[in-house]
Formats: structure tokens, C-alpha cells, sequence
């Protein structure tokens, strides 16, 4: 037994029985209604980190600037920006200079517009794992989100050398906040990244329906504007898009703009529970035709 | 070590016929397709039923611990369906399968390998999706360079291995797995003979290890060779189950061994209808010989032998040709001056299609058949890969490889008119006297 100790555990081997003992795995029609799995994801969390680890590593294989991209993308659109929205159209950034005002909402953005694009066509892009090989196909979707942290990271630091540029300093308390919102952008990425991959690998009208669905909650999303030019009896429902949550809150933690909406980034943060669990649960109940469409 | 490592009971797989077609679907088919089953409710009696076909039936069988059981059938007849639903990838849709120890499936060498990455990456990134956590690899990890014989350029992008050191890496990774229950899908058959013979010492070991080993292989010596006892399927059923020997004999007597004919003993369950019966397809060498090899530059032919049982209609013989990939090489109908549109009385006829030499690549072909009429498109009687043989290169230079004697990939390999035209040698400022000349 010592020979095979490095297998990974399945769902309920305890001992490998024998025998007329229990089955190790029972191989049947599955359930109607799907179950999450989280006890088998568990188990492969040594292949979930290494298909993590590959995408940070492959992301930038060949490139000249290499991660120099994951600063560039966001500084460049902040410029642009600046230049169309801050300084021609003069739109309102709650007295902060527009630049340091686009660039906080674009960090936490790009990395949703990017994890999101990714996780999408994650499937598609492994059919040739998914043929071949079982595991948790749940690790696919979630790998991308999880690997775009890396991208975010650095893009952060560049938001802190801006603010600290300009002489903002953000105070440690308002800081305490950020953990919750990353929580609430990595929960909406991936919720949204099972429903699209889901679907993809079996509709490939999903492939056009991201890039347009992204621009679409670009606009829906304070980005470009501040929260505060929605009238206040909309906050909430306009909090139901969980960046709303997101980005007001990462202008409150850093900017102190304003006070922290508690209320607002409550109700973000349980839409993007809402759209993980339904998102993997779909995902769960498609997987059964994965390998037979992809 | 006794007792059961799998047991299977009544397991069947279905797919939708158009399931191959929601392949690249759209999510237009997909709402029209909700708004036919919408108006299918209110007038159920139109509904049509949706048509399956079932790649496996009913299969029901046990494997002890420590037994090698080799998985034996012509294309198309479940042994991959089968792997696929005891290895997880696909659910059955009827029936269940127990297994008691943990499983470790080969169904491809290399899957998951990123080109971008070094090879040291790939083996354990390999090593990974295979089931293997981090610290065995790392502690193999030696053992498998080793084995690979890439040592050299462990720290390659792999995209830069020829395709050889890229196998030889993804099998030495493979060849370290080692679950209490190995699936093999013709691995083996890929690389050149001095590989195959490395992949067959390595099965050899294990199963002379006393590790449970399901492998399929259309390769006879070596499933009688490593395996004790055999799995005979048939159009997703069991044909037949018992010592390798017996079951080979079977397989061979039944003539689902050889590819180069297929025959329909009983004509009501032979492809077709009311119109048209298959009776039998039939590879021959150019001299006639029914043979499972052509010679690339000789060519042979390809006969359909099948009734017609009503009078009065147009039909065409027709042949789609395919290799080994899956790839449609090209269609052919019969053009036979003497039927071209016109009707055919009852009886018993045979098609025959002549392949030229220096057309095909060589590898293994495979060929579907049908009968259909063209004015208005009906499709009388079809059956896909019905025979196939193989495509054997002599080398000779008279060919279209010439006195190349390498790989020359490529679907097809005509024989093309080549000519030459030579000029005079040109001196130093060629553009300059060709505007001068008149």
C-alpha cells in the first residue's frame, strides 16, 4: 500500500477496502440535482494550485514586457481616461484628480474584465484535460480567477506609488476593508466564470456574448463616474452588481472620499455569494456533458 | 490480494444523434430547440422522438485484483466509450460500476503538457492532472528524466522537442504512475517501433507486478501477450469474455478481426430499408486479392456488394474515405456511365471503385459507405467505417517522395507532373539587361 500513498485521496476512501468491503468509487448516472463536490475540490487542491501556478507562469511566456502588462493595461486606460472623461467631459470624481479617481476603479476592474475573459474560456481551451483525464472540472473555471491575483498585485502596487505621488495616504483602518472587497471581486469573477465557461464549452455564442456583457457592466459600474451621481433611492439596487460594491469601496478605503457604505458592499458581497453558488451549481449539472460536446 | 477490483453491471451509454451536431451549436438551436419541445406540448402527437444511439449496451463484467484484462473490438465498437466511462470522464446513462481501489487512467501520453513550458514544468504539471501529488514527483523526478533520456534540455520549452523527445518525456511520466488500477488506451501506438517496444517492456512490468490493468489495444500479439484474459465487444455489447485466447479466436472467426471486409450474414439486420440492403464491402488489391494492405503507388479497390428490392430507382454508390485522425479525405459516387440516372431493377449488384495509385498518404484508411439517389436527396442504406486498410509506403523513388526517405506528413500524396525551366546564367545586373532586351 506504502507503493500507492501519493494517489490522490478519492471522496471517500478511508483505508482502500477489499473485497466485498465498500467501493472505493461508485461510477453511476449522476443525480438529478447537482452537488457542489467540495470535499473531492479539497482533495485536489495540489492540481488546482499547479493549474494555477501554469497560467501565471505561461501568462507572460514570450513577451517582451512580460509583467510590465499587468501596469501598463491599467495606466494606459487611466491616461486615456483622464484626457476623454476628466479633463474634456468633466466628469465629477468626488474632489479627488480624476487620474488617481479612474485608476482605483480600474485596478480592481481590469482584474474582473481579465479573470472573467479567462475563466469564460477556460473549457473551451481544455478539452483535450477533459477528454482525458478526470477531476474536479470545477478547478478549470476557478484556476484563471485565482491566477489574475498575480496580475492584480502589481497593478496595486502602481495604484499606491500614484496615490502616494499625488500625497494621498491611505489610513490602516480604511485599509482593513480591502480583504473583503478582493473577497467580493474573486467570488463575482468566479460565479460568473462558471456560468460562462458552463455555457461555452456548449454554446459558442458565448465567446461573442463576454466581450459585450464586460462593456455593458463597465457602463453599469462607477468606473468612469462616481457612485454618488446615481440617485440615492437606486443605491441598492445599483449595489446588486456586486463592482458597484466593489470599486465604491475601494474609493472609500483609499481615497476616503466618503465613509465606507457598509450597506452597499453588504449587499455586493451577497449577490456575488449568490452568483457563485447558483454559477457552480450550474456548472455542476452541465459538467455531465462536457466531455461529449467539447 | 483476491477479490474484485471492478465490477461492472449493465452499464450503457447513450448519445443523442445531434449531439454531435450541438458540437459547435449555437445558442439559437438551442431556443429554437426550446421552442419546438414548447409547441411539441401543445401538439405532443408531432413530436418526433429524438433518436439515440447507444455506444455501449448492457456490459456487465468483473476484473480481480491483479488481473490484466485486455479490451479487444473493431472501431466503433465501445472500448473507448468504455474506458471513458470507468475512468470518469463520461457518465454512464444507464447501469453502475463498483471499483475498489484507486484508479489511474492512460487514455492519451502527455495530456495537459503546455508547450510554453520547460520540460521539468510539464512533469510535474503532467505528473499532477495523472494524479500525482508534488512530493512523489519531485522525489521520481530524477528517475523520470532518466527513463525520458531528455536530460539535456530538461529546461526547454517543450515546443522546442522534436516529437519524439516530447513522447519519450510525456511516456517516462506516465510510466510512474502507479495506481492500484491502471487504464490503458493504446498508448502504444504512437511513436516509432524502438518507442513501442520500450512502452511494451514497461506494460510488461507492470502487470507482471500484480497491479490491476484494463488495456485496450487493437494490437493482437500484445493483448496476448500481457493479458491473461480478454473482453470482446461488439456494436457496445459483450461479445465475448474469458482467456485471451479463446476470446482472440472468437473475435477472428467472426470476422470483426479483419477490417478488409465487412459481410452481412443476415440481410434483415444488414443497413438499409425497403429499398436497399447492404450485403457486404470489400478491399482488394489491384490484382483482386481481399487484403488489408494497398501499396501506395499501385492503389486497389474498394467493392459494394448490395440488393435492391424495388424497382424503378435512381441510385448511386457512394464512398467517403477518412484516415486514421478522423479526417474526410475525400467523398467519391459512383459514376458508372452505364447507371447514371437510370433506374435500377431488383437484383444483386457490386460497385466497385477503383483507387489510383499515388493518391492517397499512407496509414491507415477508413471507409464509410452508402447508397443514396440524388433527385430527391434520399438516403437508402449507410454504414460508417465500414472497412479500412492501410496505406503502405515501399519507398520507391519513383514515387512522389522521390529519394527522400523521411516522414512526409500530409492527407493525400499525388504524384504531381513537375517541370523545370532553367534560364542562362544572368551576370551582374539582371534587372537592368532584362529591361534592355527587347
Amino acid at each position: 500500500m506504502t507503493l500507492n500513498s501519493h494517489v490522490l485521496p478519492m471522496p471517500g476512501a478511508g483505508s482502500p477496502p477489499r473485497g466485498e468491503e465498500a467501493p472505493t468509487l461508485v461510477i453511476e448516472p449522476s443525480p438529478r440535482f447537482p452537488r457542489l463536490g467540495l470535499r473531492e475540490l479539497w482533495a485536489y487542491r495540489g492540481l488546482f494550485l499547479f493549474l494555477v501556478w501554469r497560467d501565471i507562469k505561461v501568462r507572460y511566456a514570450q513577451t517582451v514586457l512580460g509583467a510590465g502588462w499587468a501596469i501598463l493595461q491599467p495606466a494606459l486606460t487611466t491616461v486615456v481616461f483622464s484626457v476623454v472623461f476628466g479633463l474634456l467631459a468633466r466628469v465629477p470624481s468626488d474632489g479627488v484628480p480624476y487620474p488617481v479617481f479612474a485608476l482605483t476603479a480600474l485596478v480592481p476592474w481590469t482584474y474582473f474584465a481579465s479573470a472573467l475573459t479567462s475563466s469564460s474560456n477556460s473549457l473551451v481551451s481544455s478539452t483535450n484535460l477533459i477528454t482525458k483525464v478526470y477531476f474536479p472540472r470545477l478547478v478549470i473555471p476557478l484556476a484563471p480567477v485565482l491566477a489574475g491575483l498575480m496580475d492584480f498585485a502589481v497593478a496595486f502596487g502602481l495604484l499606491l506609488a500614484v496615490m502616494l505621488a499625488y500625497g494621498m495616504v491611505p489610513s490602516l483602518a480604511a485599509l482593513a476593508v480591502v480583504p473583503l472587497l478582493l473577497l467580493c471581486m474573486i467570488l463575482t469573477a468566479a460565479g460568473v466564470g462558471c456560468w460562462m465557461s458552463a455555457l461555452n464549452i456548449q454554446y459558442r455564442d458565448v465567446k461573442h456574448v463576454v466581450p459585450f456583457l464586460l462593456q455593458v457592466w463597465m457602463y453599469a459600474s462607477p468606473i468612469l463616474y462616481p457612485a454618488s451621481l446615481v440617485p440615492e433611492r437606486w443605491r441598492m439596487l445599483y449595489a446588486l452588481n456586486p463592482m458597484v460594491g466593489v470599486v465604491e469601496g475601494f474609493r472609500a478605503a483609499l481615497l476616503q472620499t466618503r465613509a465606507v457604505s457598509w450597506g452597499v458592499i453588504a449587499v455586493s458581497c451577497a449577490m456575488g455569494l449568490v452568483l457563485l453558488l447558483t454559477g457552480a451549481l450550474y456548472f455542476r449539472k452541465a459538467e455531465r456533458v462536457f466531455a461529449d460536446v467539447a | 490480494m483476491s477479490g474484485v477490483a471492478i465490477r461492472a453491471s449493465g452499464l450503457g451509454k447513450s448519445y443523442r444523434i445531434g449531439v454531435a451536431a450541438e458540437r459547435h451549436g449555437s445558442l439559437r438551436e438551442a431556443l429554437a430547440g426550446a421552442g419546438r419541445s414548447a409547441a411539441r406540448g401543445l401538439r405532443a402527437r408531432r413530436a418526433p422522438a429524438p433518436e439515440t444511439v447507444w455506444a455501449l449496451r448492457d456490459v456487465s463484467f468483473d476484473v480481480g485484483h491483479g488481473e490484466a484484462l485486455g479490451i479487444i473490438g473493431r472501431n466503433g465498437a465501445g472500448k473507448s466509450t468504455l474506458l471513458k466511462v470507468l475512468s470518469r470522464i463520461t457518465e454512464p446513462t444507464t447501469g453502475r460500476a463498483e471499483v475498489y481501489g484507486r484508479v489511474g487512467s492512460l487514455l492519451e501520453v502527455g495530456t495537459g503538457f503546455h508547450p510554453e513550458l520547460s520540460g521539468r514544468d510539464n512533469v510535474f504539471l503532467n505528473g499532477s492532472i495523472l494524479g500525482m501529488d508534488r512530493a512523489y514527483i519531485a522525489g521520481r523526478f530524477d528517475e523520470i528524466v532518466a527513463f525520458s533520456g531528455v536530460e539535456k534540455f530538461i529546461d526547454t520549452p517543450v515546443k522546442r522537442y522534436s516529437s519524439g523527445m516530447y513522447l519519450r518525456l510525456a511516456f517516462a511520466v506516465a510510466a510512474h504512475l502507479e495506481p492500484e488500477i491502471l487504464i490503458v488506451d493504446e498508448v502504444l501506438a504512437v511513436g516509432d517501433a524502438s518507442f513501442q517496444k520500450k512502452c511494451l517492456g514497461k506494460m510488461q512490468d507492470v502487470t507482471q507486478e500484480g497491479r490491476t490493468v484494463l488495456f485496450v489495444s487493437h494490437d493482437m500479439t500484445a493483448i496476448s501477450r500481457l493479458c491473461p484474459r480478454a473482453l470482446l465487444l461488439d456494436q457496445g455489447g459483450v461479445l465475448a469474455h474469458g482467456p485471451t485466447r479463446s476470446v482472440i479466436g472468437t473475435y477472428l472467426q467472426s470476422g470483426l478481426g479483419t477490417t478488409a471486409t465487412r459481410e452481412w450474414a443476415d440481410p434483415s439486420r444488414a443497413p438499409g430499408g425497403d429499398v436497399v440492403r447492404l450485403r457486404a464491402v470489400r478491399v482488394r488489391s489491384r490484382a483482386g486479392e481481399v487484403t488489408e494492405t494497398l501499396d501506395i503507388r499501385a492503389g486497389g479497390r474498394v467493392e459494394l456488394e448490395f440488393d435492391v428490392l424495388e424497382d424503378g430507382h435512381v441510385l448511386v454508390p457512394n464512398y467517403g474515405f477518412h484516415n486514421e485522425e478522423g479526417t474526410l479525405i475525400f467523398i467519391a459516387h459512383d459514376s458508372d456511365p452505364e447507371w447514371r440516372g437510370r433506374p435500377r431493377p431488383r437484383g444483386r449488384y457490386v460497385s466497385t471503385a477503383w483507387i489510383p495509385g499515388d493518391l492517397l498518404a499512407e496509414g491507415q484508411v477508413v471507409v464509410g459507405v452508402a447508397v443514396s439517389t440524388h433527385d430527391p436527396v434520399v438516403l437508402h442504406a449507410d454504414e460508417q467505417d465500414a472497412v479500412a486498410f492501410h496505406v503502405v509506403d515501399n519507398l520507391d523513388p519513383q514515387g512522389p517522395r522521390g529519394d527522400y526517405a523521411g516522414h512526409m506528413p500530409g492527407v493525400v500524396r499525388p504524384l504531381l507532373r513537375w517541370t523545370t525551366d532553367c534560364r542562362r546564367a544572368v551576370q551582374a545586373e539582371p534587372f537592368a539587361q532584362e529591361i534592355a532586351a527587347p
